[in-house]
């Protein structure tokens, strides 16, 4: 899932104080299980918001709102009446959701709240770590299911780069190196000769990617 | 007038509550400033519930629940803990401060133990003053009504 963490208090304030009217809008899903951007932490800001601002001597009303997905549009579209009575909008969603609200907004400023950090996995409550890059170029079956690109520290794909001590990465001392780990899990999945193959470099330029699922192709694609 | 505090206690039913209700019984005497909210366990107390009696106009809270490892539910006083040490935090970047939130761990059978905890949480608060969002509320009505 899609990790955030919300951005500091003042720098939300500073964004939004004076809008007369700001709704704020959590985001049910990614956001939420990493107690980042969902219903609590929407109920959250506005009543550190509202004191705060008060305390300040300034009146804003603030509204609340949760909608499941911020990066589909038929979970947008719920929230226009209310979008329409205020003046500014927080979105507690990753910069996807952020930007897909904008976008159907775009007569409303939209201020992220939280920054959005990268894609990992739920560990414990509150305790999450990075696992992939969205590289577009999966080497996952090569690699016994470790990514070399998220997972090393310098990203190689052909082997390690020959400073890890004892199994300890030389950028981190305190983090595995990639490499070993994968050379120990193919070594016990008897595996070990996918490693003498060569992987060619990947693809590094970025363009913002787009996915068209084949059975959805004929409506979506656009002629070349 | 002098100020008297308004603190809300958020307490656990089986441990200090029971608590309470026997410093009640035994009619050991401590200042008449908490009000209680009984939770069947501190592990439900949500940081919301804590920053909504502030918005409210509470002067402190306290959190109470059961001596750590004797929770009925196993983990959850230490669940509020760790919500008490961030609101904490919260509080302080709201500017309302976050030394008028604490959390105390009173076994059933400690009623004194509550009742010394009211009077310092009650001493605490006298020293920091009314939240500032009451004092706030306060000027402003004086002023409107002076115009």
């Amino acid at each position: 899932m899609i990790i955030a963490e919300r951005k500091p208090f003042d720098e939300i304030k500073q964004m939004i104080q004076d809008y007369p009217k700001v709704l704020i809008v959590g985001c049910g899903t990614c956001v939420a299980v990493c107690l980042a951007g969902g219903e609590k932490e929407v109920g959250i800001l506005a009543a550190e918001l509202r004191m705060a601002l008060e305390l300040e001597g300034k009146k804003i009303e603030i509204g609340e709102t949760t909608v499941e997905r911020q990066c589909d549009r038929e979970f947008l579209e719920a929230v226009a009446s209310q979008v329409e009575q205020y003046d500014a909008v927080i979105s507690m969603a990753c910069g996807v959701g952020v930007q897909f609200l904008a976008e159907m907004y775009p007569e409303k400023p939209v201020y992220p709240a939280v920054n959005t950090t990268f894609l990992g996995a739920n560990e414990d409550i509150g305790f999450y770590t990075e696992r992939c890059s969205a590289c577009s170029t999966c080497y996952l079956a090569l690699t016994g299911g470790i990514c070399p690109v998220t997972m090393c520290s310098k990203g190689l794909l052909n082997g390690p780069c020959g400073g890890p001590v004892n199994g300890m990465c030389e950028v981190d001392r305190t983090r595995p190196c990639a490499w070993c780990q994968i050379y120990e899990r193919l070594k016990q999945q008897g595996r070990l000769d996918l490693l003498k193959g060569v992987v060619p470099a990947r693809e590094f330029r970025h363009k913002p990617a787009q996915f068209i699922h084949p059975a959805y192709k004929k409506k979506f694609e656009r002629p070349q | 007038m002098a100020f008297v505090p308004k603190i809300e206690a958020l307490i656990c039913t089986y441990c200090t509550y029971t608590a309470a209700d026997m410093a009640g019984a035994a009619r050991m005497q401590y200042p008449a400033t908490v009000r209680i909210v009984k939770y069947l366990c501190t592990g439900r107390i949500d940081i919301l519930h804590i920053l909504k009696a502030f918005e409210a106009g509470a002067d402190a809270v306290m959190v109470s629940g059961c001596e750590v490892g004797d929770c009925h539910f196993l983990e959850g006083n230490l669940r509020a803990q760790e919500r008490v040490e961030y609101t904490k935090h919260l509080l302080d970047e709201i500017g309302i401060g976050g030394e008028r939130l604490e959390m105390f761990h009173i076994g059933a059978s400690d009623a004194p133990q509550w009742a010394e905890a009211v009077r310092q949480m009650t001493e605490r608060v006298q020293a920091l003053g009314p939240n500032p969002l009451t004092v706030k509320r306060h000027s402003e009505v004086q002023v409107e009504e002076k115009s």
